[in-house]
């Protein structure tokens, strides 16, 4: 009885409670409703009738390809060069005192700064999100990496210089798989960054995307329809996240299974 | 006056901020013999084979190594966390000309020469006891085929038979192949089994107090004569002191 097909679409128990704690949020997001009208909170479903219009008028799959293209090329180039620079850092100290003061400073620079910033270097070009994305969460990326690599075991590093490991034996067997562990959780966060920060720069730049939409359902005074963008945005973050960060962290964790102070 | 593909140290010296740990080493161990060295807790053992290794540089002295494949096991055994045993036995294997495949083959046969079977070799070190994990990474070591092998109390977390059964297999490998091997070790018997020489530590800085050479042959070896070689060795006046109780309870 434990496997009927309602049960596997649930999941677990697990599954259940967050199903739970997202009923909540919609049951006091209705009664939200019902306290302040329709103009502050439109109800949960005359939010979806929105999303349905803007899908009908199909605005809405060139919105999320446009976004999606925004956010993940920002956020892929901020992985690529962070974890880089982050790696070469952790094993330089000249690299990392030379590096690590910048990336405090760029970390605290606001990122509707990068956005206007790059609106006035790139114009309204998507290029304008990429670098805003980009540069908001490299630094992130880079901190991540950086303390992954300084960390790394010295007597794994002693006994692979042992037994004479080429190179790239050495960052994928002894570096990578423990600079992940810092890393992965790093990059979950910064990919809901990006997403935002995406958002951010299509609202001002108005070069498409899900802020275009946004900015559009402003102008047009349409509380219903805006909330339909937020939960497109949330909507497509939850599906990276689960489809792509969540597959990686479970294959490259498979040996911390039954590891003191881990869950089974 | 050097032997052809000895292994040789000289005047070996070295400190770790600021304390002296070994002090005047003279070694050679000629290509297919045994060494072992000997000696109290903390006096410089690990660091003495690490320097021979090459994996630290002296302060003092040199190291003639003429060897092309040195392999080690190290005395906590250094097993990769995210790999398998068959994985980590395959690592050792990363600088050689083979294929994953093969590689893997040769990390599972190896395994099986160390009582580790097909259902071990899939676990994961921390699934491992601390015995298991000696015994990969021996086999870690001797699947490079090395032509120089450092041994750092590899038996010492095996039961007896099990550690006669892994000197045996080292034994016969290191003969097979003409391996130089050095190993350290606080077990005496282990000592008189495998070694040609044995060096004894002791003091602070660790010197070389004592000087043995064991001459029978070691597939001669039997029991009898590990016993009365080990009551030898004890009886001498050096070795005693060295081993003498430093703590007073
Ligand atoms: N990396 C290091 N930094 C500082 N001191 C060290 C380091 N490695 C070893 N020592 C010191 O050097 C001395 C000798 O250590 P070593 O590990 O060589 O002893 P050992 O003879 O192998 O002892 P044991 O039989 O207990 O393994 C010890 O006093 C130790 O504290
Ligand atoms: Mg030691």
């Amino acid at each position: 009885m434990a496997n009927t097909p309602w049960r596997r679409l649930v999941g677990g128990g697990e599954r259940r409670w967050a199903a739970l704690g997202l009923a909540v949020v919609v049951a006091l997001w209705e009664v939200g409703h019902r306290v302040y009208g329709d103009f502050v909170l439109p109800s949960p479903l005359s939010t979806l009738a929105a999303l349905g219009r803007i899908a009908a008028s199909g605005d809405l799959w060139p919105a999320v390809v446009t976004t999606a293209r925004d956010a993940l090329s920002g956020f892929l180039g901020a992985t690529l060069v962070g974890t880089l620079l982050g790696g070469i850092a952790g094993r330089s100290m000249p690299v990392r005192a030379m590096l690590q003061p910048i990336a405090t400073m760029l970390i605290g620079v606001p990122a509707i700064a990068w956005v206007v910033l790059s609106l006035l270097w790139f114009g309204g070009s998507g290029l304008a999100a990429t670098f805003s994305v980009s540069v908001a969460a490299g630094p992130v990326v880079f901190a991540a990496a950086t303390q992954g690599t300084r960390t790394v075991d010295g007597g794994l590093r002693t006994m692979a210089r042992a037994f004479r490991v080429p190179l790239g034996a050495m960052v994928a067997d002894v570096y990578l798989p423990h600079v992940l562990s810092y890393l992965l959780p790093a990059l979950g966060t910064v990919l809901a960054m990006s997403w935002k920060v995406a958002v951010m720069a299509e609202l001002l730049s108005g070069a498409g995307g899900i802020g275009d939409g946004l900015a559009a359902a402003r102008a047009e005074v349409d509380t219903a329809k805006t909330m339909a963008w937020v939960i497109v945005v949330v909507v497509l973050l939850l599906v990276v996240d689960r489809l792509v960060i969540e597959p990686v962290r479970r294959h490259f964790e498979t040996w911390r299974r039954g590891l003191p102070g881990e869950a089974a | 006056m050097s032997q052809e593909g000895a292994l040789a140290a000289t005047g070996i010296g070295h400190g770790f901020a600021g304390a002296r740990v070994l002090d005047d080493i003279e070694l050679r161990v000629p290509k297919g013999e045994v060494l072992a060295i000997l000696g109290p807790s903390g006096t410089g053992k690990t660091t003495l084979l690490h320097i021979l290794g090459g994996l630290l540089v002296p302060d003092a002295g040199h190291v003639e190594r003429p060897f092309e494949r040195p392999a080690y096991v190290f005395q906590d055994p250094l097993l990769l966390p995210w790999r398998t045993a068959r994985g980590n036995v395959a690592f050792g294997l990363a600088g050689k000309r083979l294929t994953r495949g093969d590689r893997l083959a040769r990390a599972r046969s190896m395994l099986v020469k160390v009582g580790l079977g097909h259902s071990e070799a899939g676990l994961y070190p921390h699934q491992l006891s601390g015995g298991m994990k000696k015994r990969v990474a021996l086999a870690r070591a001797l699947a490079v085929e090395p032509d120089l092998l450092l041994l750092d109390e590899a038996f010492s977390a095996l039961d007896v038979g099990l550690s006669r059964e892994m000197q045996q297999l080292v034994r016969l490998d290191a003969q097979e192949r003409e391996v130089t091997v050095v190993l350290v070790t606080h077990d005496l018997s282990e000592a008189v089994r495998l070694a040609d020489q044995a060096v004894v530590l002791s003091g602070r800085p660790g010197r070389i107090v004592a000087r043995l050479a064991i001459e029978r042959p070691a597939r001669l070896r039997d029991d009898a004569f590990v016993e009365a070689e080990i009551r030898r060795i004890a009886a001498i006046e050096t070795i005693r002191d060295a081993f003498r109780p430093t703590l007073s309870i």
